[in-house]
């Protein structure tokens, strides 16, 4: 019995330990990424590289997953707002929830599972098969040579994503609010525009999506040098990728938004 | 895949979503409305401004001529002061009529500048003497609610 306890506690201690030692190894590995990406810009064909994979390639599921819940959030507002009568506001109802929220969320959260889990798994791999020691043995660091060109095109394509999944989906809304179900194609962008602010609610949104970027960069490349170089370490620290940075994403949602719109 | 075609691919991503980004900022924002001109300030005494906000547009005529920039309450008087930042563009007599106004029976509330005749214009830091507060829609139905059954109540009274 005192023993089932004292293994109980010893694997509770053993658990926070390493939670908390992988946390000061990931902090200090997000300043080494830093240091060391004055390789990233100079071999600036390294970081387009990357920006390929992640931004690029990503583009069609952004995109139609913009194109989707913008159509969806057309649909929904229309259904609530004809209950009292201002369907014009549908276009602020779209605009608002897309580029404050559901842009750099959803966007945040597709790429996290499209391109993060990607990076992880590739520099995973790679430290399996040995490759980032064999770099190491060639005097190359590959947190300069693999890690950062990936980190900052992480960085780089998530702003952009998110402003698309966000054009996307206004373009969405449009599309069911207007074409198909008939609101006012005048009221519902000129409400839009008089509600919208650029600084307040854009810029915001693109700040969000720039913090979203670097969370997920940043887990997926640590995720991936830390992982057990074995199979089965890749495919566990792979999952570890899109469970963290999704919940990350939420959590530093909520305290951007708890800044940025307290209701002024 | 050669490295000129993944340039070409980068370039075409970072082109349209930039493109998307401008479409944000004019189309869906008010960067293109939101007047980057010079601007004064004025400010207006209510007793009650009911629910304007910051950022709400000051209309003449039924165009904006300017936005909401403050509300603060002042503590001597106890009403609220509105700060407007309006268009250098526009002047308003020295008599102009500051009222808030609603849009729509549910629409959101602005500040309208009712003009005067006054040759002397406002300047920037003036304050706007005539001003009129906002329609509180509970007030007056139950104000029509009282009367209503003030009346009853004195017919029946004289039945009797």
């Amino acid at each position: 019995m005192d023993n089932a306890l004292l293994r109980f506690l010893q694997y509770l201690g053993n658990q926070v330990t390493r939670r908390i030692w992988r946390l000061g190894f990931a902090s200090r590995f997000f300043l080494a990424i830093f240091l060391q990406s004055g390789t990233a810009f100079r071999r600036l064909n390294l970081t387009l590289r990357e920006i390929y994979f992640t931004g690029v390639l990503s583009l069609i599921i952004i995109l139609v997953s913009g194109l989707f819940v913008g159509m969806v959030l057309g649909l929904q507002g229309y259904d609530t707002l004809q209950r009292y009568g201002s369907t014009e506001a549908l276009g602020i109802l779209v605009a608002l929830s897309l580029v404050r929220e559901l842009g750099p969320v959803v966007a945040a959260l597709l790429f996290a599972s499209r391109a993060g889990s990607a990076i992880t798994a590739e520099i995973g791999l790679m430290k399996a098969t040995e490759q980032l020691s064999a770099m190491e043995m060639m005097a190359v660091d590959p947190i300069a040579r693999v890690v950062a060109p990936r980190f900052w095109g992480g960085v780089v394509s998530m702003p952009l994503l998110a402003a698309l999944f966000s054009a996307m989906g206004i373009f969405g809304g449009y599309l069911v609010g207007v074409q198909l179900i008939g609101v006012d194609e005048g009221s519902f962008w000129s409400q839009m525009q008089a509600s919208v602010d650029f600084r307040q609610d854009i810029l915001n949104g693109v700040i969000k999506s720039f913090v979203f970027g670097i969370i997920v960069s940043w887990v997926a490349v640590f995720e991936g040098y830390d992982a057990d170089p074995t199979a089965e370490g890749v495919s566990g620290a792979t999952t570890r990728t899109v469970v963290t940075s999704s919940l990350a994403i939420l959590a530093a949602d909520f305290i951007l938004t708890a800044f940025m719109f307290r209701g002024a | 895949m050669s490295r000129t075609t993944i340039d070409i691919w980068v370039g075409f991503f970072v082109a349209i979503g930039l493109a998307s980004l401008l479409f944000l900022a004019l189309k869906v924002g008010n960067l293109a409305s939101a007047s980057s001109g010079e601007t004064y300030t004025l400010q207006a005494r209510f007793d009650n401004i009911g629910g304007l906000k910051v950022r709400a547009p000051v209309k003449s005529a039924g165009v904006v001529v300017g936005r909401v920039s403050g509300i603060s309450f002042d503590p001597v008087n106890y009403v609220a002061l509105v700060t407007m930042q309006v268009e250098a563009q526009y002047k308003f007599p020295i008599d102009t009529f500051a009222t808030i106004n609603t849009s729509g029976l549910l629409g959101e509330q602005y500040v309208g500048f009712e003009v005067g005749g006054d040759e002397n214009m406002l300047k920037s830091g003036d304050t706007i003497k005539k001003t009129q507060s906002a329609v509180v829609l509970e007030k007056l139905i139950s104000q029509f609610m009282f009367n209503k059954a003030a009346e009853d109540g004195a017919t029946t009274a004289t039945k009797k």
